[in-house]
C-alpha cells in the first residue's frame, strides 16, 4: 500500500503492496512474496506471446507520454542481427514525481524482474537501469538486489536453466532534467552530454551504441510481472478502456496526507485531492494543481472532475503525465509558483536548441521581475507570445513543458500577473 | 523516374535531387537559401539545434528542420512561408537577447551569419529588457580567442573536431543559456588543422588571434591563391589589407581541400614575404651591388653573360611553372645542363575526417613542376668551378656564406630575399614573392592549379617569368612575347607534352589534369 498514508481506494496489488516493508528488498523474502514467478513463466514463452499479453493488457507507458507498451516493443526488428537493449528510465526528474523513488527503494526486485521479462520480449541482451544521481541511496538498494539477483541466477547466463542469456548494468546519471528524454538519457548512457536527438532514427532503430532500444519507465516495466503472471484480463479489472490498471499517485503540495498511492485509473482528480489526499492542509481552499508534474497545465478548484486518465485529463486541458499532482492553497503566489517552475526549466534546457536556450531564461527573467513589482502589462504580451515560440519547434518537448504551466496560470490567473503589475502600462 | 531521384517543390520550383539529398540542399538547387547555422555541409553530423533551417513540408503538421529532412518524391516545401518567416524571425530575436551587439569591434562584422540574418529580419529593437548575461572570453587555443558572448552555440567547432579532425578535446561546457565552448580543464586545443574552427564559426565567436582586431571584411582585397605551405595544394583564399596578408581561409575545392586547411599553410604566406626583400635589380660594379633600373639590368646581362659556355643552377620548388618553365629556357640560354632544386620536407599530420587532405612532406607547393620541367632534386646547392657561371632562382641560401659563389665567373641571383648567399653575385633580379603574382602549381596529385595575384611586390620586383621572358627577347630579338601569364601558360603548354590540352582559362579555378605522367613521380 502507498507510502507513507494508505487509502481504501488503493488497489496496491501491482506495485505497491510492499512500499514501506524493508524487508522485501531481500531476495528469499521477496521470492516469499511471490517474487520471480512471472520470470519463470516468461522464460518459457516467446518474444511475441509475452508482447502480445502486454499488448492486451493496454499498459501505457508511466513515464508521462502514456504510449501503449506493448505496441513501443513490437517496434523492436523482429529477428536480431546484433545486440538489442532495454533501457530503464530512472532518471526521475519531473518536480513533484517520487514514483519511481518507491519502487527502487521498497521494491527493487519487482523492477528486475520486469526488466528481465521486457528484455526476452524484445530480445534484448542487456539492460540498463539509468537511475539519476540524485537517487544514490535508492542505486545502492537497487544495486544489493541486482547482485542476489546475479548470484541466484535470475540475471546473467542461461536464466533458471532456460539457455537464455541477460546481462544488467545500473548506471548512475549526473544530474540532469532532460537525461529522462529518451534519447537525452541514450547520450548520457554511452557517455555523451545528456542532450536530446532529433528522431527519426527512432530508439528501435538505433539506439544505445547505435543499435535497437526501447527506452521505459521503471513504473511500466514494474507493472509487467503481475501482468503476465495473472493475464490482461485481470489486469483491465482497473482503469478505463484506454487507460487500464493502476497508476502510482504522487501527491505533493498543500495537502494533508501528501504521498504515494496506488489508484486504480479514473478516479476524479477532486477524489483523490480531497479523499485520498485528505484535502488542504489546515482547512484551506484549493487555488491551483499541477495535475501531472510540473510540465502540465494547471487547473484550477473548479476543473477537478476530470477522471484521472490519459483521456480524461487531456479533456480538462491538462495532462495525466507523471501522475504528480502538485496542489496549491489559496495563499499561494501563482506568479512565483510559475517564476520558480520556469527557473527550473531555465537550468535544466541542455542548450542546443535556440528557442529553449534563450526563451526559457527569458521567460523566467520576465516572470522574475512580474514578480518584484516592476512588470509592465506589455509582459504579459510578450509571454503569451513567447509561449508560441516556445511550442512545437525544438527538438524535444522541454520548451513545450515550460509553456504549458505558464499558458494556463496566465490563462486562468491572470488577475494575479495584474494585481502584480498595478497597471502599468 | 530512377528511383534514385526524386523530384519534389520547393517554393514552386520543381527540381530532382538524388535520393537522400536533405531538404536544405535540395532547395538550394531550386533556389531558395535557407538560413542555417549549425549545419555545415563539410561536417557531417547535423544536430537541426539551431533550428533556424525550419521550413513548411505539406502535409506536416509541424515546421521541420530542412538539414535533416531527407527531400522525398512528390514533397511539397516552402521555405519563405508567413509560418517559417516567424520562426526564423523568432530565432534571431532569441539570439540577440544575450549576444553583446558589439558588431563595431567584433572581426565577423560585415561577414556575419548572425549579423546578415538579422538585417534580413529588420528587427531594429529587441523587446528584452534584462540585463544581458556575460559569459566573458578564453583563449581556446594558443592562437585562437573565445568570445563566449558572441556564441550562438551551433557547435560547428566541435563537431568540426571531433568529425574531421577526429580530436574530442573541444566540447559544450555548462548547458542552457549558460552553455559555453571549452576545452577541458588545463587543456589548450592543439592540433594541426584548429584553424578551421574559426572558419566555421559563423559569428564571430572565435577568432585567430592573428587576426584580431586588424581588419573590417569591406576593407580586405581578396584573391584566389593555392596555398604554397606544403604539395597538397590547398584552395585559398587570400585576403589583403594595405598590401599586407591578413587573412588567410580555404577556398572550397572538393577535389582538393574541401573546406578546409591546415594552420602551417595559414601561417604560411603570411611569413614567406617577411625579412629584407629586394625590390630593385642591382649589378656589381666593383665591390658594390648598384641599384638599377630594369632596363640597364637586362640590356647589361644581354650584353655581359657568357651565353652558352655552361654552368651549375638551382631553382626552387616554389616557383611557379610559368617561371620554372622560363628558367629552364634561360639555363638552356646559359649552355647549363639542367639544374636542381632542394626540397624542404617535414611531417606528414592527417585529416581522419577528410582523408584526401594531408599536410603533405614536401613542404614546398611545386615540387612535381620542379621535376615536370626537368629539373631535380639534390641535397645542397651545386658549386661552381672557379670562371663558372651559377645560376640561383628562388632559393633563399639558407644555409650558404657569404662567400658562396665568389669563384664564379658570372652569378645571377633571382629571387625575392636579400640573403647573405647573394652577397657575391654578379646581378641580382627582385623577384614577385608567394601571393604576388599569377600563376599555377602542379600538385603531389598532378593537379595543376592557378593562382591570383593579392598584393603588389615591393618596389620593382616582378614574376620571374615575365624577368626572364624580357631578358631572352634581349638576346633572341624574334622569340615570341609572354605578354601576360594566360600567354606564358600558353607557351609552356605548347612545349610540354604533359600540359597538353590545358590553357589558362580552361583551369579555371578547380584546376586541370596533367596528361601522361598523371602523378608526377617524387613528389611526397
Amino acid at each position: 500500500m502507498g507510502y507513507p498514508y494508505s487509502h481504501d481506494l488503493e488497489v496496491g496489488t501491482i506495485l505497491s503492496r510492499h512500499f514501506g516493508d524493508e524487508s522485501a528488498r531481500r531476495l528469499n523474502v521477496w521470492q516469499e512474496y511471490g517474487g520471480y514467478a512471472a520470470l519463470a513463466k516468461a522464460v518459457g514463452m516467446d518474444a511475441t506471446q509475452i508482447t502480445g499479453i502486454v499488448k492486451d493488457s493496454g499498459l501505457r507507458g508511466r513515464g508521462g507520454a502514456g504510449f501503449p507498451t506493448g505496441l513501443k516493443w513490437s517496434f523492436m526488428p523482429q529477428e536480431p542481427t546484433g545486440p538489442h537493449y532495454l533501457c530503464c528510465n530512472a532518471d526521475e526528474s519531473e518536480p513533484g514525481a517520487f514514483k519511481d523513488r518507491e519502487i527502487l527503494r521498497w521494491v527493487p526486485h519487482l523492477l528486475i524482474e520486469g526488466c528481465l521479462i521486457a528484455a526476452r520480449a524484445i530480445r534484448a541482451e542487456h539492460v540498463y537501469i539509468y537511475v539519476r544521481g540524485e537517487y544514490f541511496p535508492y542505486t545502492r538498494i537497487l544495486n544489493d538486489a541486482v547482485v542476489e539477483a546475479y548470484e541466484a541466477g535470475f540475471i546473467g547466463p542461461d536464466i533458471l536453466g532456460s539457455g537464455w542469456d541477460c546481462e544488467l548494468t545500473v548506471h548512475i546519471g549526473a544530474g540532469a532534467y532532460i537525461a529522462g528524454e529518451e534519447t537525452g538519457l541514450m547520450s548520457s548512457l554511452v557517455g555523451g552530454r545528456a542532450e536530446p536527438r532529433v528522431k527519426p532514427p527512432f530508439p528501435a532503430q538505433s539506439g544505445v551504441f547505435g543499435r535497437p532500444t526501447t527506452v521505459n519507465n521503471v513504473e511500466t516495466l514494474a507493472a509487467v510481472p503481475m501482468i503476465l503472471s495473472e493475464g490482461s484480463a485481470w489486469y483491465r479489472q482497473w482503469g478505463t478502456e484506454r487507460s487500464p490498471g493502476t497508476k502510482l499517485w504522487c501527491c505533493s503540495g498543500h495537502l494533508e496526507r501528501p504521498g504515494t498511492y496506488e489508484l486504480p485509473l479514473g478516479i476524479p482528480l477532486r477524489d483523490i485531492i480531497y479523499d485520498v489526499c485528505g484535502g488542504i492542509r489546515n482547512g484551506k481552499k484549493l487555488k491551483a494543481v499541477i495535475p501531472g508534474g510540473s510540465s502540465t497545465a494547471l487547473l484550477t478548484a473548479s476543473e477537478l472532475d476530470c477522471a484521472s486518465t490519459y483521456e480524461g485529463m487531456q479533456e480538462a486541458g491538462s495532462s495525466l503525465g507523471t501522475a504528480s499532482p502538485i496542489v496549491m492553497d489559496e495563499d499561494t503566489n501563482i506568479v512565483r509558483a510559475i517564476r520558480r517552475t520556469a527557473e527550473f526549466y531555465a537550468h535544466e534546457s541542455c542548450g542546443q536548441c535556440v528557442q529553449c536556450r534563450e526563451g526559457t531564461a527569458w521567460v523566467a527573467k520576465i516572470l522574475h521581475r512580474i514578480e518584484m513589482g516592476d512588470g509592465r502589462l506589455a509582459d504579459i504580451d510578450t509571454l503569451y507570445d513567447l509561449c508560441e515560440q516556445l511550442t512545437g519547434r525544438t527538438i524535444c518537448v522541454l520548451a513545450d513543458s515550460v509553456v504549458f504551466p505558464l499558458r494556463s496560470s496566465l490563462d486562468k490567473f491572470r488577475a494575479d500577473y495584474e494585481a502584480l503589475i498595478g497597471g502599468r502600462a | 523516374m530512377s528511383e534514385h531521384v526524386v523530384s519534389l517543390t520547393v517554393d514552386g520550383v520543381e527540381v530532382k535531387v538524388p535520393a537522400g539529398t536533405p531538404v536544405i540542399q535540395a532547395a538550394e538547387r531550386a533556389g531558395s537559401v535557407v538560413p542555417h547555422y549549425c549545419y555545415h555541409p563539410g561536417i557531417p553530423s547535423r544536430p537541426a539545434q539551431c533550428r533556424m533551417c525550419l521550413v513548411e513540408i505539406e502535409g506536416q503538421p509541424k515546421l521541420q528542420p530542412s538539414c535533416v529532412m531527407i527531400a522525398q518524391e512528390g514533397m511539397i516545401v516552402h521555405t519563405q512561408s508567413e509560418q517559417a518567416l516567424e520562426a526564423r524571425r523568432s530565432v534571431i530575436e532569441f539570439l540577440l537577447l544575450n549576444h553583446p551587439l558589439d558588431c563595431p569591434i567584433c572581426d565577423a562584422a560585415g561577414q556575419c551569419m548572425l549579423q546578415d540574418y538579422a538585417y534580413e529580419t529588420g528587427q531594429l529593437s529587441s523587446r528584452y529588457e534584462e540585463p544581458k548575461l556575460v559569459l566573458g572570453r578564453d583563449r581556446i587555443a594558443e592562437d585562437i580567442l573565445y568570445f563566449a558572448d558572441r556564441c550562438i552555440i551551433c557547435t560547428r567547432c566541435v563537431r568540426f573536431m571531433e568529425d574531421i579532425a577526429g580530436d574530442n578535446s573541444l566540447v559544450v561546457a555548462q548547458r542552457g543559456h549558460k552553455a559555453y565552448i571549452d576545452t577541458f580543464p588545463g587543456q589548450e586545443l592543439e592540433h594541426a588543422f584548429r584553424g578551421n574552427i574559426v572558419d566555421v564559426c559563423p559569428v564571430g565567436a572565435l577568432v585567430h588571434e592573428d587576426f584580431v582586431f586588424k581588419a573590417r571584411a569591406w576593407d580586405m582585397d581578396t584573391a584566389p591563391g593555392i596555398c604554397a605551405g606544403c604539395s597538397q595544394g590547398c584552395n585559398i583564399e587570400v585576403n589583403v589589407k594595405e598590401n599586407q596578408v591578413v587573412r588567410v581561409k580555404p577556398r572550397y575545392n572538393a577535389d582538393v581541400n574541401g573546406y578546409w586547411m591546415c594552420d602551417e599553410g595559414r601561417r604560411h604566406l603570411v611569413m614567406a614575404n617577411r625579412g629584407l626583400r629586394l625590390d630593385v635589380p642591382m649589378i656589381r660594379r666593383g665591390d658594390v651591388l648598384e641599384a638599377v633600373t630594369w632596363s640597364e639590368a637586362i640590356e647589361w646581362i644581354a650584353a655581359s653573360a657568357p651565353w652558352g659556355a655552361g654552368g651549375v643552377a638551382v631553382v626552387h620548388p616554389g616557383e611557379s611553372n610559368e617561371t620554372l618553365f622560363a628558367l629552364r629556357e634561360l639555363i638552356g640560354a646559359l649552355g647549363i645542363a639542367g639544374g636542381g632544386y632542394r626540397m624542404s620536407r617535414g611531417e606528414e599530420v592527417e585529416l581522419p575526417g577528410f582523408p584526401r587532405l594531408k599536410l603533405r612532406q614536401d613542404r614546398a607547393p611545386n615540387g612535381a613542376g620542379a621535376e615536370l620541367f626537368g629539373f631535380s632534386e639534390t641535397d645542397a646547392v651545386p658549386v661552381p668551378e672557379a670562371g663558372q657561371t651559377l645560376l640561383v632562382a628562388g632559393d633563399r641560401l639558407l644555409d650558404a656564406g657569404s662567400d658562396y659563389g665568389a669563384q664564379a665567373g658570372f652569378y645571377v641571383y633571382l629571387g625575392t630575399h636579400m640573403t647573405e648567399g647573394a652577397s657575391s653575385a654578379t646581378v641580382i633580379l627582385p623577384l614577385a614573392g608567394a601571393g604576388e603574382a599569377d600563376g599555377t602549381y602542379v600538385n603531389f596529385d598532378g593537379l595543376v592549379q592557378r593562382f591570383h595575384q593579392a598584393m603588389q611586390p615591393p618596389g620593382v620586383a616582378r614574376p620571374g617569368w615575365m624577368v626572364i621572358d624580357r631578358l631572352l627577347r634581349e638576346v633572341e630579338p624574334d622569340r615570341p612575347p609572354m605578354r601576360d601569364v594566360a600567354a606564358a601558360f600558353g607557351s609552356m603548354a605548347a612545349a610540354t607534352p604533359e600540359l597538353e590540352g590545358l590553357s589558362w582559362r580552361g583551369l579555371g579555378l578547380k584546376g586541370g589534369r596533367t596528361a601522361g605522367r598523371a602523378t608526377v613521380t617524387g613528389a611526397r
